[in-house]
């Protein structure tokens, strides 16, 4: 016969659970912990606080650009939430959500869009890489990690962020095709915010679905509702459970929204519509997920206040601190370190010269 | 001791340093079943199986993007690029994260990780298969380039390399790969990298070379002796970053006279950066302007008319006549 059909799996799943209209779907409904469900929502509040003041200090001149994260909450906490902290975090640059969820400090975050190179530092022993800003350039790292964990023989997994535009990178393809090939625990979770700064999903790739890429390279992939945070949980809980158990890796797929800029560098105004922006805003992850806590009765108007309050404080408190402490950094002398293990001799030299250039221009600023 | 040819040499370092240490990991393309196309990691796969010496899909930049993550998380992995000429595939990589993960991070994440890549002409080879680009991973902060000129210095310096906390990309001249064979010793041998050595020693003149440019400087400095009775000192660079310019400052204090030599084009080459500290800290020692014998600035032709771009012997020679009969 000179023609057969092949079979592969031709659908993807969508998954969704808790509908922008506030439908929950009860058989699907994930079994959360109270206590987690608050911790969740608190970390969603938080992100989208963070960000509103974040946004106020770069309009201030107080930081530099930075990339909002106001919309993807539930992309990214729905994700982050299946982690252990011995897993490895590896993410791109627009999920400060989560990765305030795994232990990096606000101050942090500040410092280095305050242009302190040590806001990149990561603390001793914490298995979250530091943003990585070349576009899909940090799932080969992933897979890297997820190799070695399989080497090692641990339970461990990786999880792993990037956005729609990065499925256009080779190294999207690479990664996905390597972890396939290896079976590395790695979840690859696709915030897809229907921008890449100004370029539309539907210019970024003709496929119907990013989930379906994870067809091409034979490993699961599925589509949730990135707005529920129920179906991003329940999703990366399953894709949990195959890392783990040396089923391999999964994509999973987020509808989301970018309801801010691409940065504070971008006017989203030359190439989207409010319309469509509001479209979105009916949609949101946090009122969405609010709502469904008050059913729960897990949520009164009273008790949100208190935690907006008491995350408002937080945010207070960790923009004097890295406010303080940028006062005390910047010694340019730093900016050597952390080249090389051991600096060699040519960069001694020069920053003996950076040295005297400073010293030169102290003298001059004295006598002029 | 034994005499090995270079990828004899590199073959008995990457053995001994996994035998040692099962963090180091050989990847690549063809680097298991098949011994890599040039032999380097032959035997690896019957000895250390499939899972520490990685057959990979075909694909550069996942090879050192994954590289990466294993360095990150404390394994040595060493990664092998079949020619240097498909480098560029994964330059972003090195450029990107391994060369700036130790910066970026304030030292919680480093990458010990090595890139070995064949590179250079004189193999008879077809397009991309015969280029020198150590200009930009030596222009590149953060990394550490490396580049022996024969068996015994090749195996030495790859087992520095192993054990380096900075990334190294490791250029082997496959134009050496076989050319020549030296007494390599068994037991354990390293060489500091970022350092240079004194090839030979000369008064009159020196050469400065690296890769595989050292043999055709030291023949050329036979000549030199036997028919214009001119001691030329050959300086062999062997890691171009950080660049040990010492012995090369030194030496030409005394000679007076200088020529730089390499494959890779001129402009904006590795002899440049020579001629610069030259320039700095020798200045008033020069009798006679420096010489560059390199590469012409276009892209190496193919076989037929390579050994009229690749510096050669006469070509040294000629150029040194000329430098000490000012």
């Amino acid at each position: 016969m000179p023609r057969k059909k092949i079979e592969i799996p031709d659908t993807v799943e969508h998954l969704s659970i808790l509908d922008e209209a506030g439908q929950l779907d009860r058989e699907l409904e994930p079994d959360i912990s109270e206590t987690l469900l608050l911790k969740l929502y608190r970390s969603m509040v938080l992100g989208r606080k963070f960000d509103e003041r974040l946004l106020n200090l770069q309009r201030q001149g107080r930081i530099g650009t930075f990339a909002p994260i106001t919309g993807q909450e539930a992309s990214q906490l729905g994700t982050v939430a299946v982690m252990r902290e011995s897993d490895w975090f590896v993410p791109s640059f627009r999920e400060t959500a989560a990765e305030l969820w795994r232990g990096r400090s606000m101050e942090s975050v500040i410092l280095l869009f305050g242009g302190y190179n040590e806001g990149g530092h990561v603390e001793d022993g914490r298995r979250n890489l530091p943003v990585a800003i070349p576009v899909g350039s940090q799932l080969l790292h992933a897979v890297g990690l997820g190799w070695a964990i399989r080497y090692r023989r641990s339970d461990d997994m990786v999880l792993t962020f990037f956005g729609d535009g990065a499925t256009s990178e080779g190294d999207f393809h690479e990664a996905l095709n390597f972890a396939g090939v290896y079976q590395a625990p790695v979840i690859f979770v696709c915030q897809n915010n229907q921008w890449a700064i100004s370029v539309p999903r539907s210019k970024q790739t003709r496929s119907a679905t990013i989930a379906q890429k994870a067809v091409a390279y034979g490993i699961p992939g599925i589509q949730v509702d990135g707005n529920d945070i129920l179906s991003v949980y329940a999703a990366a809980r399953e894709a949990e459970r195959r890392a783990r158990s040396g089923g391999g890796p999964t994509l999973i797929e987020c509808v989301t929204y970018r309801l801010m800029m691409h940065t504070t560098a971008d006017d989203p105004k030359r190439y989207r519509s409010e319309e469509d922006v509001n479209i979105w805003k009916q949609r949101d992850p946090l009122t969405r997920f609010q709502n469904y806590l008050i059913d729960k009765g897990l949520l009164t108007d009273s008790r949100i206040e208190a935690i907006t309050a008491d995350v408002l404080g937080d945010i207070q408190a960790a923009v004097d601190r890295a406010e303080n402490r940028m006062k005390r950094l910047g010694d340019p002398m730093d900016m050597f370190d952390h080249a090389y293990a051991t600096i060699p001799p040519h960069l001694n030299a020069q920053r003996d010269l950076l040295a005297a250039d400073l010293a030169a221009s102290a003298k001059e600023k004295n006598h002029g | 001791m034994a005499k090995l040819t270079m990828v004899q040499a590199l073959n008995l370092a990457l053995h001994q340093e996994m035998e040692k240490d099962d963090r180091v990991i050989v990847l690549g393309e063809d680097v298991g079943k098949d011994g890599g196309v040039f032999r380097v990691t032959d035997g690896l796969y019957e000895k250390f199986g499939d899972e520490r010496s990685v057959d990979t899909p075909l694909a550069e930049s996942g090879i050192v993007g994954m590289s990466i993550g294993m360095a990150i998380f404390g394994l040595l992995p060493v990664c092998e690029i079949q020619f240097s000429g498909f480098t560029y595939e994964n330059f972003h990589q090195i450029e990107s994260h391994a060369a700036r993960m130790r910066w970026r991070s304030q030292g919680a994440f480093h990458v010990p990780m090595v890139l070995r890549t064949p590179y250079g002409g004189g193999v008879r080879a077809l397009e991309h298969h015969s280029e020198s680009r150590e200009a930009y991973y030596a222009h590149t902060p953060g990394l550490k380039m490396v580049i022996p000129s024969g068996p015994r210095n090749a195996r030495a310096l790859l087992v520095s390399a192993i054990r380096d906390p900075d990334p190294v990309i490791f250029y082997e001249a496959k134009a050496l790969y076989r050319a020549f064979r030296e007494e390599v010793p068994e037991t354990e041998e390293t060489f500091p990298i970022g350092k240079s050595r004194v090839a030979r020693e000369g008064k009159d003149l020196t050469i400065v070379a690296y890769g595989a440019m050292v043999r055709p400087a030291l023949e050329a400095a036979d000549i030199l002796k036997e028919n214009d009775r001119v001691e030329a000192e050959v300086i062999d660079l062997l890691t171009l970053s950080p660049l040990d310019d010492e012995p090369v400052i030194r030496s030409v204090k005394r000679t007076g006279r200088a020529m730089v030599i390499h494959e890779a084009p001129g402009s904006f080459g590795p002899g440049a950066e020579i001629v610069s500290r030259l320039v700095e800290k020798a200045f008033y020692y020069l009798e006679v302007p420096i010489a560059r014998v390199t590469g012409y600035d276009i892209i190496i032709p193919l076989f037929s008319r390579e050994h009229s771009y690749i510096p050669g012997v006469q070509r040294i020679v000629r150029t040194a006549r000329n430098l000490v009969s000012k």
